[in-house]
């Protein structure tokens, strides 16, 4: 501690918190420049591309180009195919997002409790974290594969011909499933580190005061969670619309046909696979404002409520 | 060592290549495995035939990223000399003239003898423009038939199906008697759609399948497929069918199986089965027709891909381009192509070649596909031209899967896929604006 203290502000400028800033007003914005560069060549550039092409329907060689206003966005509300990508989305992303972190959450407040072999049984929770997306996608479709599949088998026991690719439903319990235990492991990471700082002394006071353990847990240990667990919310709704995109390719076998499509994955099957450029940077648009919205309502409407220490 | 050798070796051939001034060409294409390691072949035995000329293949993915890849590279101006385009994707690089140069007008300008009567009828037009002008090299040149499990037929006492007929009545009952599931199929658009519409000889879309105008209509609604597609579902049903997905392999898994008797695939697929070594031997047919429908079925379309040589390289490099492809159809190397991969010869000089060396005896099912490419043709027969048409497929694909697992009915299935194909094809038709 004392070492970074000696380079902290307060050090520098003898102990007045509101004098600590720059002498000049170029430098930080020189400092700043490198990354808001970045930002504008590989952010705000594209997506002006983006809103731009939305609104063409073009060649995708560039050779012809007809302004069609907003006829691609009106498509896209007009196709069906296309709603139910966003319906499949809105649910995927409710589930996954549930289930990764209440999961996480009981593995996490299991693991506080272990004494014995403790490091092991963490290693062993995290280690998934080292998944690439595509290839928890291939995992899953060993488990699930239709003909020799172990899951797949397993399900038969229970009468449930489980058929992945086939079945719409079973294709997208087997995309909720690996995406879910793909991202156990950051879950359940934060959530452990975040019980552990949790203070033994507000522990004790606590275990005086209420004896069930349950009731403990939601009065007191949940409320000081609540910061890691807004910021592990966020995480994990970007995850589930747009990091699983490399499982649900994988699952899908690079297949759309009439398996379940998030909106991202939808993007790249008409842009990329299709070359519709015009209808594709719609959809793009679309989860853009999307994103801006869903940014804009968690820090106004749900950061109130949290209180960091 | 060796690897000293090479290095050694590379660099002299830098020196020499400096002091001889090689021209150097790119070909990107999809083909991987052991299609690839042919691809590459080819490649290299053409780069020994001469000294002018050296040709890099480079495998970029599957159809689909191999052309998305060749249009950013265009955009960007860094386009390889040759593409491997697929029979969907036809439309789109036909469609962008400027973006190629018509294979045609290449050869010709480059003192090539062209004369589009030397390649087999199946093949010559369907990469070719409206005034059959040919504006894609036929490559990879395929079209579905259907494979069939010998101990599997002869065990249920039967032979391979003539027509969809025989099959419903007599093959299909006697297969599930004898344990086996009857049929598969590994590409649904492409066998029960397109091929079935030459296979009939109907009519796929106005415009002449879409080759004379942009402002083309799909005509899949149609009593003949719904009536086809009612039949697949019933035999689901009835065990008469498996469908395992819109995967290409996991189709084709259950008959390598044995599990299957009679299966559709491509007609270059021969040459993976064949290295295969599977249980059980196997032979391969026509795909079947509905006498219901016609009593003269006509040939199929050609399925796979073509080459395109893309604009904006030096004259040099057009040069090189067009003694590659001179060299890619000679007859040599057609067959060594078709007798490696069960890819169909494109020239009849090739085919001749294939057939006095005696290929045919050995491997009967090898002759197939270019039989089939090469019965009667009719009106309807010569390929389609549709913008979109990656799109349109995954259309097809998500309504038949929506049909196989009781989602929706035939009826409201091709209405849906009308409509929508529509749609798409007007959407095309303005980015040609």
């Amino acid at each position: 501690m004392a070492a970074t203290d000696l380079w902290s502000p307060v050090h520098i400028y003898g102990g007045f918190m509101k004098r600590a800033g720059f002498s000049t007003r170029w430098l930080p914005i020189l400092l700043l420049l490198p990354q808001l560069s970045i930002i504008l060549i590989f952010f705000y550039w594209p997506a002006a591309h983006a809103v731009k092409s939305s609104f063409y329907l073009q060649d995708p060689f560039g050779f012809g180009e007809t302004f069609v206003g907003m006829k691609n966005y009106t498509a896209l509300l007009k196709s069906s195919a296309y709603l139910r990508s966003a319906q499949f989305t809105v649910i995927f992303t409710l589930i996954v997002t549930m289930l990764s972190l209440s999961l996480a959450l009981l593995l996490a407040v299991k693991a506080d409790k272990v004494i014995k072999g403790a490091k092991t049984y963490r290693t062993l929770l995290m280690w998934v974290y080292a998944v690439a997306p595509p290839v928890a996608g291939v995992i899953g479709l060993v488990l699930f594969d239709q003909s020799w599949g172990p899951l797949k088998d397993f399900f038969g026991l229970f009468g449930w011909d489980f058929r992945l690719g086939v079945t719409y439903f079973d294709t997208a319990f087997a995309m909720v499933v690996v995406s879910v235990w793909k991202q156990l492991p950051v879950n359940f990471i934060f959530f452990l580190s975040g019980l552990q700082s949790i203070p033994k002394s507000v522990r004790e006071a606590a275990l005086i005061d209420n004896r069930s353990a349950t009731g403990r847990f939601w009065d007191v240990t949940f409320p000081l969670l609540a910061p890691t667990a807004f910021f592990l919310l966020i995480i994990n709704i970007t995850y589930a619309l747009f990091d699983t995109f490399g499982i649900i390719d994988t699952l899908a076998k690079g297949e759309p046909s009439n398996n379940p499509m998030t909106l991202v994955y939808r993007v790249y099957v008409d842009g990329f696979r299709g070359n519709d450029l015009g209808g594709s940077s719609a959809q793009s648009v679309v989860l853009m404002v999307l994103v801006l919205a869903l940014t804009v309502f968690q820090f106004r409407m749900v950061e109130r409520r949290i209180h960091y220490t | 060592m060796k690897h000293l050798t090479f290095v050694s070796a590379a660099a002299l051939a830098l020196v020499a290549n400096t002091a001889f001034a090689e021209t150097e060409i790119t070909w990107w294409h999809a083909m991987g495995g052991k299609l690839g390691e042919t691809v590459n072949q080819i490649a290299a035995d053409f780069n020994a035939s001469q000294d002018e000329y050296t040709i890099t293949p480079v495998f970029k993915g599957t159809y689909e990223e191999t052309l998305t890849a060749g249009i950013a590279a265009f955009r960007a101006g860094e386009q390889p000399n040759i593409i491997q385009v697929f029979d969907a994707g036809a439309a789109t690089v036909i469609g962008a003239k400027g973006a190629t140069i018509p294979v045609q007008d290449l050869l010709l300008a480059n003192g090539v003898d062209f004369d589009i009567n030397d390649y087999i009828s199946g093949v010559r037009y369907f990469y070719a423009d409206a005034e059959g002008k040919m504006i894609g090299m036929p490559f990879n040149s395929s079209s579905p038939i259907m494979y069939f499990n010998e101990t599997a037929l002869a065990a249920a006492g039967v032979e391979a199906p003539k027509t969809w007929e025989e099959f419903e009545t007599v093959t299909a009952p006697a297969l599930v008697a004898a344990g086996y599931i009857p049929l598969a199929e590994s590409h649904s658009p492409w066998i029960f759609v397109e091929n079935f519409m030459s296979r009939h000889n109907l009519p796929f879309a106005t415009n002449d399948n879409g080759y004379t105008g942009v402002d083309t209509q799909i005509l899949v609604n149609s009593d003949e497929l719904k009536m086809h597609w009612t039949h697949v579902k019933d035999w689901l049903d009835q065990g008469y069918f498996g469908w395992y997905g819109a995967s290409w392999d996991d189709n084709q898994a259950p008959f390598e199986e044995g599990k299957v008797g009679l299966w559709m695939g491509s007609s270059g697929s021969f040459g993976g089965l064949m290295q295969k070594d599977l249980p059980f031997e196997f032979s391969a047919t026509y795909l079947p027709y509905w006498e219901s429908v016609t009593t003269e079925p006509t040939q199929t379309f050609i399925g796979g891909a073509s080459l395109f040589a893309m604009s904006g390289q030096s004259d040099e490099e057009n040069a090189a381009t067009a003694a590659f492809f001179q060299y890619l159809t000679s007859p040599e190397v057609q067959y060594m192509w078709h007798r490696e991969t069960g890819y169909v010869p494109i020239t009849t000089a090739a085919y001749e070649m294939a057939k006095a060396d005696g290929h045919y005896d050995r491997f009967p099912a090898a002759e197939v596909g270019i039989k089939q490419l090469s019965l009667p043709s009719g009106e309807h027969t010569k390929g389609y031209r549709m913008g979109f048409y990656v799109q349109i497929r995954d259309v097809m694909n998500r309504e038949f899967g929506r049909i196989l697992t009781g989602e929706t009915s035939v009826e409201d299935a091709f209405a849906t896929i009308e409509t929508e194909a529509n749609e798409l094809l007007s959407r095309f038709a303005m980015t040609q604006g």
